[in-house]
């Protein structure tokens, strides 16, 4: 119960201080007494304050870890290239980048693809029909990956002797096949093929949604013109339908790329990052806290910087090309 | 003629789309449904069969409420403290970041000042950074603030400290969710009648009147959709509960030290699940729509 008169405390306490916050601010600045000053700073009533808690727990935080990186693992000396000379010696590390690459390959376009298709699938379908059908594949945003990955390792479990509790070899059964530890094969990155999965259950529904969103869009007469034509339902899709809601496309496909890239929590749930599915999520979480070595940590998560930085760089240039539309 | 083709073409359409639909959905489902299931079964039938045996032959099932017995057993997986534990993370974090967010999307919105394009492409630019790049040093800076606050008489013992509590989630959670929270907001207010702005300007009210009395009623339905997108975000959050709410088992926590031990049948687990998805679901079905209104609104988490 203490939990809940904390929480109570804050939310009524919180935005009280928060706008007492803000007022003063702007009584101070507004009492200033040069009106030129007072039209400086008037605006940094209203930003300094976000300016300043990102500063301290994002900018800051993140420059200390890229020095730490060089640094070794209580943080004491500086060491150089040590920590990333030693990374790219171990070959389970060469792996972890291996999966990383890998999930970047396969789990954006998948579940840009599966959106794609479940977003004009349901499009020409009637009212309820088309709400049921989204809400279903919508439903698994809601659930955290650690439910996710408890419910997705029971799908996937194995038994060596006795039935198969686990749908997928109940499945591989029913076909005659023989039952497989699927989670620990790591053939053919099978077992990392089989968390992503999970991953692509999870975030179909939000590509699904932005696309779908963008296909009702789609000035109907564009389509229409196109059928008089004769285009096909294909040559309507690809020539017509699909340049106009490019964009959206893209950027769906950056959110996930972005999300897949520092990818945690279901692989930890699923298998630890053991069998050979680590990634540098993971491999960071282990280096910190059960290794303890912060200089390794630190490398680990400047790579994971340096992947996206590209798209960091990209995202600003969208949005400065939008404000100039504006 | 012609229409008439182009009907029975849209019917058959319809009727490939609605089977490949109702495919994907029935995929879609059977993990959620599976968890439904098993958390209602006993422990000797989750062992020795699947949960889909239950749904098919569902007269002669031992079903059980067990499971849910032992996950709130207070001696045991005492799962009750942990959901009261994820409200008081969940409710501060996703309500604290808003007030901030609101007048520094203000700002950006209404304000012309130096600077301003530099500052915003840098909130931008953090959206898409690693919060594991940020969480070893914000972690190192809570262990210097205790230390220091040992040093404050009376609190010797360190009763008083940041590391592991409440307060520490909440700054955290706030703080990682702002650049995008800013992000929202200011979209949505950049479409709002800046003629209504200019008139109140006119009028004499100051730019904290026009924030209070005419922005913040205006954009209720996206504070309202970044609300449900942050607080779906805490409540589902594992990775800042664990590091800098430890001294509070969470749900997430709870789930995963279950997951870590189901040799004691999934049903356990399951119930566990079950019972961290009903708040997340329920806010989900009841305010889809703001829901949907917020992803499309731009996000990049």
């Amino acid at each position: 119960m203490d939990a809940i008169l904390t929480a109570i405390a804050a939310v009524v306490l919180g935005p009280l201080a928060t706008f007492a916050l803000y007022y003063v601010g702007n009584f101070i600045v507004s009492h200033l007494p040069s009106n030129k000053v007072r039209k400086a700073l008037g605006p940094y009533v209203f930003i300094a304050p976000v300016l300043a808690l990102v500063g301290l727990f994002l900018v800051y935080p993140t420059i200390q870890t890229m020095i730490f990186a060089f640094m070794n693992e209580d943080s004491t000396e500086f060491v150089g290239f040590r920590n990333f000379n030693k990374l790219f010696a171990d070959a389970n590390f060469l792996q972890t980048i291996f999966n990383n690459v890998l999930w970047i390959a396969v789990v954006p376009i998948v579940t840009v693809v599966l959106g794609l298709l479940i977003a004009t699938l349901t499009d020409k379908l009637g009212p309820i029909r088309e709400r049921v059908f989204k809400s279903i594949v919508f439903m698994p945003m809601a659930i955290s990956f650690v439910a996710a990955s408890s419910v997705w390792r029971l799908s996937y479990s194995w038994n060596s002797n006795g039935p198969q509790i686990g749908i997928l070899n109940a499945v591989v059964q029913a076909f005659g096949g023989t039952p497989v530890a699927w989670l620990q094969n790591e053939s053919f990155s099978i077992n990392s093929l089989l968390i992503m999965v999970v991953v692509v259950w999870a975030n179909a529904g939000f590509a699904m949604t932005l696309l779908s969103a963008a296909i009702k869009a789609v000035p109907e007469e564009t389509v229409e013109a196109a059928a008089i034509d004769g285009a096909t339902g294909w040559q309507s899709f690809f020539q017509i339908v699909l340049p106009q809601i490019w964009g959206t496309a893209v950027s769906v496909f950056i959110t996930v790329l972005i999300s897949t890239m520092k990818i945690f929590d279901v692989i930890w749930g699923m298998t630890g990052g053991n069998f050979h599915t680590n990634v540098l999520g993971v491999d960071f979480f282990r280096q910190y806290f059960v290794y303890n070595n912060t200089g390794k940590a630190a490398a680990v998560v400047l790579l994971l910087m340096i992947a996206i930085i590209p798209i960091m760089i990209y995202q600003v240039r969208t949005y400065r090309k939008q404000e100039e539309i504006r | 003629m012609k229409e008439n083709a182009f009907l029975t073409k849209l019917r058959g359409w319809r009727l490939g789309a609605t089977i490949t639909m109702l495919v994907v959905v029935v995929i879609w489902a059977l993990p959620t449904v599976g968890l439904l299931v098993t958390a209602f079964r006993s422990r000797d039938d989750s062992i020795s069969s699947g949960w889909w045996t239950a749904i098919l032959d569902p007269l002669h099932q031992n079903w059980s409420l067990e499971s849910f017995k032992t996950v709130f057993d207070p001696q045991y997986w005492d799962i009750g403290t942990s959901f009261f534990n994820t409200i008081a993370v969940a409710v501060p974090a996703t309500i604290l970041p808003i007030t901030f967010a609101a007048f520094a999307a203000y700002g950006f919105t209404f304000l012309e000042f130096k600077g301003k394009e530099v500052w915003f492409s840098l909130i931008i630019g953090l959206m898409v950074v690693p919060m594991q790049a940020a969480i070893v040093a914000v972690l190192q800076m809570f262990v210097a603030l205790d230390q220091w606050l040992l040093t404050i008489p009376g609190n010797e013992y360190g009763d008083f400290h940041l590391s592991g509590e409440y307060p520490a989630g909440w700054v955290v959670h706030s703080a990682f969710a702002m650049p995008l929270a800013v992000y929202i907001l200011r979209n949505y207010m950049m479409t709002l009648p800046t003629a209504l702005i200019e008139a109140a300007r006119i009028d004499g009210a100051s730019h904290f009147q026009i924030f209070w009395r005419l922005i913040i009623p205006m954009s209720v339905p996206a504070l309202a959709s970044f609300a449900i997108f942050q607080f779906l975000w805490v409540w589902n959050d594992y990775f800042v509960a664990f590091m800098f709410v430890g001294n509070h088992n969470v749900l997430t926590y709870t789930i995963l030290s279950m997951l870590g031990q189901h040799g004691e049948g999934w049903q356990v687990v399951m119930a566990g699940c079950l019972i961290s998805v009903i708040i997340p679901l329920t806010v989900f079905f009841s305010l889809q729509r703001y829901f949907v209104r917020g992803l499309t609104a731009g996000s990049v988490k």
